[in-house]
């Protein structure tokens, strides 16, 4: 496979393949040597509120995106409607900022019919998970190789500040002035239902663990969903203290690093546990250094309850929300499928658009007359 | 004995049954008999929505009309000489387009006092002389076919299942239609089922003998070979020759085809076809819904392919935002619109051409389209590649209309040579076109107001480009009152500029008997061309001056359009909407054409549009 490879690929310039050519290919490999932040700044001046969370993603992935090796014209990002869905007017690849919701689909089409491309979704609560919910899921199931990048404000803020479908419930909006009766989204749990491949959570305000999580989700082949906390300091400001500010984040958190005991609080006494009582997971007070019930986290696990589980933990107590990768498995990708058929048929029969015309049921007609069928 | 046999110029016979009867079945292969023979032919398959309606029942009636000539057939929607009624609804759903002296053949077996009252009917139709103007033939095909199968080991059950061949055999022997080729394609259909084949096999041949033996007829008849263009045939549908058109037209354009879309009748069927022809290197993506079948054809056309979608009527208002975004964007796009009975879910098996205005206007905004129709099923073919050439060379969404009735139909397709196809390579944008090495990707080729198309991957010339109004030449965001108004404008000119290279309106304008020059003009566009043109033709052999002209651009229209109108005194449109066509001329040309309309789900009849154009040229 082609993309895959060049994602994968940390120490020089991705391989390419058809349509583009090879003298295309060698003009890039010269210039993603030297790629750098500063390339992939546009000339358009940035119009994200002050304060917006939104800037410190943007720096995040400039800075990030060199250290693929890509050629900078082999990235596409596919944008929706919303704030976070301006981001591909201020990264100097290729992009498009599409219609509402409907990003998923669009870069299905182009991942798909381009799969040396490096091809990223940005979009925010309301894009993927109301009025693009169905092309998300599918585009998750389908395990398409798209980098998925969910903006969670938890607000409308382009339309000033309506509930979203991530809006906790009882939330005072403008149009909820008496709270809020939906009950909101968990998107991890959503994604990992859906058969997402890769599902991840981290926050915009923490710069090394978002460059940590961007970098497992471009090394994952297939469809990778990044959740990304971000602060909307107009319309739902300091949402996610819970989890930013150093007093609750710092002994709280439950961070999810592979191969880790799962344990977190004061000295790391508590720790995700099976739930006794349930199916899942739950967690535990002043646990023993030994307890051999801690779980060791393992994204790996091909069983998507895990995942699912660990989506779950902060529904009581948001400061144990996990951060990080909870599940990152193997399956062969929509586009490896896809081009497999399509080569298997190239190459099964010589394509002949006279023979497949002609069918096999023609006859010929003389000039000057007819002739029943030969 | 010998029998007589009588030769006639023309033949129309509707096969109608139970939806479970195989009536399509029976039809495609006496068409594919007929098309052997050299005649030229039109069909009209017509079946109910639901997959299995409750058998017996008028809605369960599947049918399947085919008009056969020894001269160029341009329609099948004629009442049919002869009608085989495999079941009493069959009978009642049909009897009303039959002309005294028609031809019944029923199947008396299934005329039993459930199988009519099932139907609808109070009294046996066979015996109390309501059928007494009609050539009615009580045949028991049933036990006829189960009796022929004496020594097949096959259940009762599949051997009545044979009862359509049955038919098709005794149809065979009316209209001396060749026995071997439907042998050999029962014997390969039921490959691995032999005693089916053979079962069906004796059900036909049983049919034939009947005819043959029986003195319940008395003549058989026989339709000469057709006069027509040299060139090698074959039969098609209106859904296959779009398919092929489509692949023709990405292969003129040196692209990939990309075809995302999600099932819906009328329109299913170019998407299995398109499934099956990857080896030319056509990727097919079966989307959630509607919208991401657009969007999957925006995201790979803006990745350098030629996108597609296919849909029917209902879809098409589900894609209505995207083709707006890929009017803003400027790329190439082709939706292609198989019409159906609306508004909403409406009657999805039946044709119209409701969906004019809709393709036309149905977005937000000044987004204008370009809109091609296709006039009979081998023309999809050729309007399908037009519709590529128009998307590639205008960098514009295209919507290519056909309707229920062009896509199930058939009628032989003269099969073009790849040389003689017209050539529009695309080329993409590889070299910066702005001032210092900048790129423009809104600097457009003064020509055809096409923007350049730079495919991703293209070093040097990333851009970012979006549903936002864009600056003029930069295409950077841009709410500049001034900058908006010039890029509306532009966009509409960029469509109307298309009409450069679109050919002129041709009008089918005989002088009269008495060299007398026409003063009305019958100008149709889609579907309708075949009755439209068959009327024109049968009021002039009764001695009026008719012109007749067809429109395949509907936008732009063809230049010369408003000359073409202005030329006659009267103007008459025939359509199957209450009079989209002739809304959208007088608008745009201040003609007061006259609209002549129906909306019964069916193609016009070329009998009842005589009348009724006589009449309007009358008033």
């Amino acid at each position: 496979m082609t993309e895959q490879n060049a994602v994968a690929s940390s120490n020089g310039a991705g391989r390419v393949s058809r349509p583009v050519d090879a003298e295309v290919a060698e003009g890039s490999r010269t210039r993603a040597s030297v790629l750098t932040a500063k390339d992939l700044k546009t000339d358009q001046e940035v119009r994200w509120c002050p304060g917006c969370g939104d800037y410190a993603i943007l720096a995040a992935v400039q800075s990030f995106l060199p250290e693929l090796g890509i050629p900078r014209e082999k990235y596409a990002f596919i944008s929706g409607i919303g704030c976070s869905s301006r981001f591909p007017y201020y990264l100097n690849t290729y992009g498009m900022h599409s219609i509402h919701g409907r990003a998923p689909g669009i870069a299905t089409g182009l991942a798909v019919s381009r799969p040396d491309l490096s091809v990223w979704v940005v979009t925010g609560d309301g894009d993927a998970l109301s009025i693009g919910g169905n092309h998300l899921i599918h585009a998750l199931r389908r395990n398409v190789n798209l980098k998925i990048l969910l903006f969670n404000n938890r607000i409308y803020g382009l339309t000033k500040g309506q509930f979203s479908p991530t809006s906790e419930f009882g939330k005072v909006t403008k149009t909820s002035p008496l709270g809020s009766i939906d009950y909101p989204f968990n998107p991890l749990s959503l994604a990992i239902g859906a058969g997402a491949t890769f599902a991840a959570r981290t926050l915009a305000s923490d710069r090394a663990h978002l460059t940590s999580v961007l970098r497992a989700a471009a090394a994952h082949q297939g469809a990778a969903f990044i959740e990304i906390y971000q602060n909307c300091e107009i319309f739902n400001d300091r949402a996610f203290d819970l989890l930013t500010k150093p007093e609750s984040r710092g002994e709280w958190t439950v961070e999810l690093t592979a191969g880790q005991p799962l344990r977190f609080g004061p000295g790391g006494t508590s720790a995700v546990v099976h739930d006794p009582d349930g199916f899942g997971l739950a967690t535990k007070k002043n646990v023993a250094d030994d307890d051999p019930g801690v779980i060791i986290h393992d994204p790996t696990r091909p069983d998507p309850s895990y995942a699912f589980a660990l989506s779950r933990l902060g529904d009581d107590d948001p400061r144990l929300t996990p951060i990080g990768v909870l599940r990152d498995v193997e399956l062969p990708t929509y586009e490896e499928l896809m081009t497999h058929q399509v080569a298997g048929a190239e190459e099964a029969a010589k394509a002949d658009l006279a023979k497949l015309f002609a069918g096999n049921d023609s006859w010929v007609v003389a000039p000057g007359g007819t002739h029943p069928r030969d | 004995m010998v029998k007589q046999i009588q030769q006639v110029d023309q033949v129309v016979i509707r096969f109608a049954g139970d939806s479970g009867d195989g009536m399509q079945l029976t039809g495609e292969r006496f068409t594919a008999q007929t098309a052997a023979l050299g005649n030229n032919l039109s069909t009209l398959p017509n079946y109910p929505s639901e997959i299995r309606a409750p058998s017996g029942t008028i809605a369960g009636v599947s049918s399947y009309q085919l008009k056969f000539a020894d001269h160029d057939v341009l329609t099948a929607g004629d009442p049919p000489d002869v009608l085989v009624a495999m079941n009493p609804a069959a009978l009642k759903a049909n009897l009303h387009d039959l002309r005294p002296g028609a031809i019944i053949i029923v199947n008396v077996d299934e005329f039993s006092r459930r199988g009519l009252s099932k139907a609808g009917y109070a009294s046996n139709p066979l015996e109390d002389q309501s059928l007494e103007s009609f050539d009615l033939h009580a045949v028991p095909i049933t036990s006829l076919t189960v009796s022929s199968l004496t020594g097949i080991d096959v259940t009762r059950k599949e051997g009545e299942r044979a009862k359509n061949m049955f038919a098709l055999g005794l149809l065979s022997w009316m209209y001396q239609r060749p026995v071997e080729p439907t042998i050999t394609y029962l014997e390969q259909k039921f490959a691995k089922k032999p005693l089916i084949a053979q079962a069906n096999q004796a059900a036909f041949r049983a049919g034939y003998n009947y005819g043959e033996t029986t003195e319940l007829f008395a003549v058989a008849y026989e339709v000469a070979p057709a006069t027509v263009a040299p060139g090698r045939y074959r039969s098609i549908s209106g859904n296959v020759a779009t398919s092929y058109g489509l692949l023709a037209g990405a292969r003129q354009a040196g692209l990939r085809l990309f075809v995302g879309s999600y099932p819906i009748t009328p329109a299913t069927d170019i998407l299995h076809d398109l499934v099956r022809h990857k080896r030319f290197g056509v990727t097919t993506f079966q989307a959630e819904d509607e919208i991401a079948g657009v969007c999957s054809a925006i995201g790979a056309s803006f990745g350098g392919a030629m996108g597609v979608t296919t849909t029917s009527g209902p879809g098409l208002s589900l894609k209505s935002e995207a083709i707006g975004l890929a009017v803003t964007l400027e790329l190439p796009l082709v939706i292609v619109n198989v019409q159906r009975g609306g508004p909403s879910t409406g009657l999805p098996t039946k044709t119209e051409q409701a969906d004019l205005l809709q393709a036309m206007y149905g977005r937000n905004g000044e987004a204008p389209v370009a809109v091609l129709a296709a006039r009979s099923p081998a023309d999809c073919f050729d309007t399908a590649l037009e519709a590529v050439r128009i998307a590639t060379t205008y960098r514009t969404p295209v919507i290519m209309l056909t309707d229920g009735n062009l896509a199930n139909g058939s009628e032989p397709w003269r099969i073009p040579d790849l040389d003689e196809l017209p050539d529009f390579p695309v080329t993409f944008t590889t070299e910066p076109n702005g001032p210092d090495g900048t790129f423009l990707p809104f600097l457009r080729d003064p020509e055809t107001l096409a923007r350049p198309w730079a495919i991703p991957g293209t070093p040097g010339l990333e851009h970012r480009i979006g549903g936002l109004e864009k600056l003029d030449g930069a295409g950077t965001v841009s709410h500049d009152p001034d900058n908006h108004d010039l890029m509306v404008r532009t966009r509409a000119a960029k469509v109307a500029a298309i009409e450069r290279t679109i050919p002129l309106l041709e009008v089918d304008d005989p002088p009269g008997p008495d060299g007398e020059t026409a003063r009305t003009l019958v100008l149709g566009w889609g579907s309708s061309y075949g009755p439209v043109a068959a009327a024109c033709r049968r009021m002039r052999r009764q001695g009026a001056t008719v012109a007749h002209a067809h429109l395949r651009h509907l936008n732009p229209f063809p230049r010369n359009t408003a000359d073409v109108l202005r030329s006659y005194d009267k103007v008459i449109v025939p359509e199957l909407n209450l009079g989209q066509l002739a809304r959208l001329l007088r608008a745009e040309y201040l003609v007061d054409v006259v609209s002549y309309t129906q909306v019964r789900g069916l193609p016009f009849r070329a009998d009842e549009l005589v009348e009724a154009l006589t009449e309007v040229i009358g008033r």
